[in-house]
């Protein structure tokens, strides 16, 4: 296996968690200004969660806390696949939606995983990737699970009486 | 371009601690982050780094990042860039815009910055409308764009800025798009280490006002082509491709314009020039 391979994973892996991290977090800043709270307090739980998932990485590798994620990073689209996109949010957003963006993020880094595992990667790298994967798969579970104990939102729940939009 | 800091930063350093109050959602964030990214890639220090922007959404941008900023008149950021880099030409100049400030309020500015080819990096937030005044159409709105300020469309044909700059002498030219933070990133530190007058226009998203603009996702695309040196050839390429190749698309060899006079004022004898006095 050539030498560098399962250490440019697990980086890899890191920088995709890092970044995750980073996105929920500036979400939760995002939804303060709009003080929509619950919200918010919602995304600083999963940027705490990913943050743990990057620091077990390092842990792993033994390597010393990066400053920063790698900038010019190679996704195969343009962040990483548990990266939340930039425009998902809503002002007027309920914690099961921020959860939906929860999910499919969680469910992206599954397949993505997934397919390392699956692909012609050395054997080391496709077992952490199967590891991986399996992780990821539980948090879907767990994603899943915390959606029903919050409230569905109503078919109106993006209503607001005195909306931006408006010609004045 | 101002020498790399000793110790590495990273992008958090340059990130100031106001929150931003864009509107969830905005393209504005992302590009908040490419600049942070770039700093940090460039080895800058924030205090080497200034940033300088006029009236708007995107012009908000200096409060949030912890280089010099100043948040001037409405579409007279580059004329103050233009005086700051003139006179202090070892800073690192950014100048952030949007398209009403930049392209309509501060048309004529941009062509002359254009022309003169100071080395600034211009970044121009483009989301074809007016966001801060609740949506009115911009000079890069779609004509036939209805909304209930402009019933039906403006009927008025857009501008096309990254043409504009080219003809004026603009000495880098670039796309770029929010939704790729990681690419704009590395597209705004190539403008910055370029020397002269580098103008990246960066597709936006207003998601309030223009929420039809979250398909721009998938319209976005690399531009098939690599960067040239000949503006005619990447003027034709611009005013035929789709508006959404993403890329450096222009890379000049026009030496950047540094002053006709080298600043010899020092900062103790401009304070004295303004120092006011009590009556």
């Amino acid at each position: 296996m050539p030498k560098n391979v399962y250490a440019d994973f697990m980086s890899q892996a890191y920088a995709m968690e890092l970044e995750a991290t980073e996105r929920y977090a500036q979400f939760a800043e995002q939804l303060d200004t709009h003080n929509n709270r619950g919200v918010a307090e919602l995304f600083r739980k999963l940027s705490k969660i990913e943050a743990l998932h990057a620091k077990r990485i390092l842990e792993e590798m033994g390597w010393p806390s990066l400053p920063a994620m790698p900038v010019a990073f190679a996704w195969g689209d343009d962040e990483g696949p548990e990266t939340a996109p930039l425009d998902a949010l809503h002002y007027l957003m309920q914690p099961y939606h921020a959860l939906e963006i929860a999910l499919q993020c969680e469910e992206r880094a599954q397949q993505h995983f997934e397919g390392i595992a699956a692909g012609k990667a050395p054997k080391k790298v496709r077992t952490a990737a199967a590891e991986m994967a399996e992780e990821e798969r539980e948090h879907v579970r767990l994603i899943k699970e915390w959606m029903t104990r919050v409230p569905q939102p109503s078919a109106d729940w993006n209503h607001d009486p005195d909306p931006p939009r408006t010609a004045e | 371009m101002n020498p790399p800091a000793a110790v590495a930063l990273s992008a958090k350093d340059f990130k100031s601690d106001y929150k931003p109050i864009w509107c969830p959602g905005c393209g504005d964030f992302s590009v908040l982050s490419s600049v942070t990214k770039a700093l940090a890639m460039l080895g800058l220090r924030p205090e080497n780094v200034a940033v300088v922007s006029g009236i708007g959404c995107s012009s908000r941008i200096p409060a949030y990042t912890t280089c010099y900023g100043f948040h001037g008149v409405h579409g007279r950021s580059l004329a103050a860039a233009t005086g700051l880099k003139v006179a202090r030409p070892e800073l690192t100049v950014l100048v952030a815009s949007g398209d009403g400030d930049g392209y309509s309020i501060g048309g004529n500015h941009f062509l002359h910055a254009c022309r003169r080819n100071v080395d600034l990096t211009y970044i121009v937030m483009d989301n074809h409308v007016y966001g801060m005044t609740k949506g009115q159409a911009s000079p890069t709105t779609e004509p036939d764009w209805d909304s209930k300020l402009a019933p039906g469309g403006s009927g008025v044909r857009e501008f096309h800025p990254l043409v504009i700059a080219l003809a004026s002498g603009a000495n880098f030219v670039a796309r770029a798009f929010s939704g790729d933070p990681n690419g704009t990133a590395a597209i705004l530190a190539e403008a910055v280490r370029h020397p002269g007058f580098s103008f990246v226009e960066v597709l936006s998203p207003c998601v309030t006002f223009r929420p039809d603009q979250r398909s721009w996702k998938e319209r976005a695309h690399p531009a098939p082509v690599e960067p040239t040196d000949d503006a005619a050839r990447a003027a034709r390429r611009i005013m035929t491709d789709d508006g959404f190749n993403i890329g450096v698309l222009y890379k000049g060899n026009r030496k950047p314009y540094r002053g006709a006079v080298p600043a010899t004022g020092t900062l103790d004898a401009l304070e004295q020039k303004f120092e006011l006095h009590g009556g």
